[in-house]
């Protein structure tokens, strides 16, 4: 049989890295497929040789059995390819409308752009995929899961044969995302060709009919999704047995370190009082849109117009703007960590030193050593895949990018520090090891925050969890009574 | 929110020039006669036709310092063929054809030569002003045929051509700008240049026909400002990169690229003419007008960009 789209022993080197050697992949029509692996395994570096945006050092690539030369972008868009990257690749300025018919726009007499039809066209195929998003509205200005919808949309308006989702859910609600899985079945029931990037295995068991494994560049195989379970998988993806998904220590919880009381802000969080103890991790739970990223900015000082009061270790402290909180010891991680925590035209060192600066200096000047080891010690610890601490920021893989943001907050010796996603992007081992770090921080006595939509994470972690809905505390739970029904039941409340 | 595009940008600019002018029609009774409107125009008329292609440029996120030099040039090269051949159509088309070639070979260079916009153009800049010496050997070439002035000179129905222009090439840029594919990707380089160029756009084409359209238009300033004194000089033009840059910054164009009208830029220069021509007509020492020019040009840029961080 034919495969709809074949790449053949494709390999692909960077200065310092094989991100491929010989990877092959078979896609059949109407398939969805799924490429799993570790952060820096090579699934984006794949998908750009498919979509045109990195040329392939060797290998070849078979549409329908004919062998294709993608040279380009525009080679790969003609050849019915459409790409979601998984960094978007959106254009901000532009409205959300402008951005979806970039180099498609229909024109008038053979000139102007034909406004009615782009706006009724993107409300189409935003209406397919079940957003309101407003065709004028300028990009710059959405939520990061918006983005993704126009992000996707972008694509499905073109005339596509194999569609390419990188991380397509990673900032999606469940719902937003379960509505794209509809999408895309439809899609290939019509025949497109789907690969499908996620790091969520609950969503690759859901949707993919195949997956192909990567890791270190390498391919490990391919199987049909009924001839593995999540352990299989999960072994071909990391060559190892995965300990503990959620390693608890036991810690002992001290006394009260912050208390927050009243907190509000309008239109998102209304009247939230509680406190966290040291050593304490305490769980916020909620559906996207119940105001749990507003409730932790507006702490963090990060957001205008809060009321309400913060003590911490019993003082009323005055937090108006990030730098106060930071001042005071606090330290918040936020969601859209790459455009928020990571200068991507600097080096790997560069980005952790940076924002710990007063540690690396002596007397006036930059202590170079120090910042080299402790550069070293930050990238072996969080296991960030770098051939070294010069690359520059943006040459890491997406997951490896949300490492080296936790990375540099980690060295930081916070009194109380705040994660909102801390693992979103992040691979299945590598989320591990973070939860175990997260568990470190809590037995050397900071308080700990963690805002998250996995609820078998927040139930994994945390030894409190606070539910939020449509911004009012709706719930709290000790860890003896976590159940994920109850939790559930009080985040839709 | 489409409004931000075309009118909100550059309230900042548009308040200013409200007030610049209401000043000056207390502080002056000629101020505010069509005669007087009609000379702020004629002045400011060729820094806003060479500002037009400027903001081109600045939108796709580049500069451009070469203009002046680009005028000098073209200016005595299309003065001594109107000179010695006798052809004002022949002249016309080498002084838009110099200019046009130097954009786009500022294009080509700063494209697929991978030299940034600021270095690229100030050497260009340097070499066009030197070219113009060593062509004209210093010496200015005057006296020409009306027909070779029209564009600087001439008028029809009583209406300056030096008012015309301008008009013509604003009115013509803003329905490029705001109606046609080519417009929306002039701002999505400047925006965002890798997310644009893998939505399969020919990013380093549509770089250059940018800045050969700046040349072009650089080329047609050249036109009017040679037919306007009726004599080519190497020495014209000095300091008209920056006139040009100063009113597309005015107008409320982000100098990263990406966002900026071109409304924004012709009233960014008619604050600087309006300003020349108020302080002209209160006798104020030239050496002033600098200051106040200065000084406008930091005050209107704050003003829009707190009223840009209010929208966000
Ligand atoms: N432009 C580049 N320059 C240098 N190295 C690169 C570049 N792009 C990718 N790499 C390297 O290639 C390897 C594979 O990266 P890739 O982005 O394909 O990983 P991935 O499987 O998509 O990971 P993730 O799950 O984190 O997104 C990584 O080691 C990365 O650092
Ligand atoms: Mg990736």
């Amino acid at each position: 049989m034919t495969y709809a789209l074949e790449m053949q022993n494709i390999s692909k080197r960077f200065p310092g890295v094989v991100a491929l050697d010989r990877v092959t992949l078979q896609v059949g029509r109407g398939e969805i497929h799924s490429v799993v692996g570790e952060n820096g395994a090579g699934k984006s570096t794949l998908m750009k040789i498919l979509s045109g945006a990195y040329r392939k050092d060797e290998g070849t690539i078979l549409l329908d059995g004919l062998p294709i030369e993608i040279t380009s972008p525009q080679s790969a868009i003609d050849a019915g390819i459409g790409t979601v990257y998984q960094n978007l690749n959106l254009i901000p300025d532009l409205t959300v409308a402008d951005n979806i018919f970039m180099n498609r726009f229909a024109v008038r007499c053979g000139v102007a752009i034909d406004r009615k039809a782009t706006r009724l066209g993107t409300e189409d195929v935003l209406g397919l995929m079940g957003c309101d998003i407003s065709p004028s509205a300028i990009v710059a200005d959405l939520s990061v899961a918006d983005q993704q919808m126009v992000a996707i949309a972008r694509v499905l308006v073109g005339d596509i044969r194999v569609l390419i989702l990188d991380e397509p859910t990673s900032s999606l609600s469940p719902q937003e995302a379960e509505r794209l899985f509809v999408n895309m079945r439809s899609l290939a029931a019509r025949g497109v060709s789907i690969i499908f990037i996620s790091h969520h295995m609950e969503e690759i068991f859901n949707v993919a009919e195949r997956v192909t494994v990567l890791r270190d560049g390498g391919l490990v195989g391919s199987w049909g999704i009924g001839e593995l379970d999540e352990a299989s998988l999960v072994h071909h993806m990391v060559g190892r047995e995965v300990r503990e998904m959620f390693p608890k220590a036991h810690v002992e919880i001290g006394e009260e370190i912050l208390r927050v009381s009243h907190i509000s802000v309008t239109g998102w969080v209304d009247d939230v009082s509680f406190s966290l103890r040291r050593g304490e991790i305490l769980g916020i739970g909620g559906l996207v849109g119940a105001g749990r990223t507003e409730l932790v900015k507006a702490i963090f000082g990060a957001i205008a117009g809060r009321s309400g009061e913060i003590f911490l270790d019993g003082e009323k402290v005055a937090i108006d703007s990030p730098e106060d909180a930071v001042r005071q010891g606090l330290a918040f991680i936020p969601e859209n960590r790459r455009d928020e925590g990571l200068l991507s035209d600097f080096s790997v060192e560069d980005n952790i030193v940076i924002c710990n600066l007063q540690k690396f200096t002596r007397g006036i000047f930059v202590d170079r050593k120090s910042c080299q080891t402790v550069s070293d010690r930050v990238i072996r610890e969080m296991a960030i895949k770098t051939p070294s601490r010069q690359q520059i920021a943006k040459n890491l893989s997406g997951g490896n990018q949300q490492k080296l943001v936790l990375g540099k907050w980690f060295l930081r010796n916070p009194r109380v520090i705040i994660f909102d996603e801390p693992t979103r992007g992040i691979d299945v081992g590598a989320k591990a090891e973070i939860h175990r770090t997260i568990g470190e921080l809590a037995k050397n006595g900071v308080g700990v925050i963690v805002v998250s939509s996995e609820l078998p994470e927040l139930m994994g972690i945390s030894d409190r969890i606070l539910t939020l809905s449509k911004g009012k505390l709706k719930g709290e739970f000790d860890r003896r009574d976590f159940t994920a029904e109850r939790i559930m039941l009080a985040a839709t409340a | 929110m489409k409004l931000s595009f075309g009118l909100l940008r550059g309230t900042g600019s548009l308040i200013a020039l409200v007030l610049i002018v209401i000043v000056f029609s207390v502080t002056s009774p000629v101020f505010l006669e069509l005669n007087n409107l009609m000379n702020i125009i004629v002045q400011v008329a060729v820094i806003s036709v060479i500002a037009a292609g400027a903001m081109f440029i600045i939108l796709t996120g580049g500069i451009d310092l070469s203009v002046g030099g680009m005028v000098a040039l073209a200016g005595v090269v299309s003065a001594s063929v109107v000179r010695s051949s006798g052809s004002p159509a022949l002249a016309i088309v080498v002084c838009l054809g110099v200019a046009l070639m130097f954009g786009i070979l500022a294009g080509a260079l700063i494209t697929y030569g991978k030299i940034p916009p600021f270095v690229c153009t100030l050497g260009i800049m340097s070499v066009a002003r030197g070219l113009a010496f060593v062509y004209s050997g210093g010496i200015p070439i005057s006296n020409f045929p009306a027909a070779f002035r029209f564009a600087g000179a001439g008028s029809i129905a009583g209406v300056p051509m030096m008012v015309i222009i301008p008009i013509v090439v604003y009115a013509a840029l803003w329905v490029v700008l705001n109606r046609t594919p080519f417009g929306k990707i002039v701002y999505a380089i400047g925006s965002n240049e890798e997310a644009t160029q893998l939505t399969g756009i020919n990013t380093r084409k549509y770089k250059i026909i940018v800045y050969a359209l700046a040349g072009l238009l650089t080329g047609l300033g050249a036109l009017m400002y040679i037919g306007r004194i009726n004599s080519g000089h190497p020495n014209s033009a000095l300091g008209y990169e920056l006139d040009a840059i100063a009113a597309v910054v005015i107008g409320g164009t982000s100098l990263s690229g990406g966002r900026g009208s071109i409304v924004g830029t012709i009233i960014g220069a008619l604050i600087m003419g309006v300003i020349g021509n108020g302080l002209n007509l209160l006798n104020i020492d030239p050496y002033y007008q600098s200051v106040v020019l200065g000084t406008v040009i930091v005050l209107a840029v704050m003003i829009d960009q707190n009223s840009k961080n209010q929208r966000a």
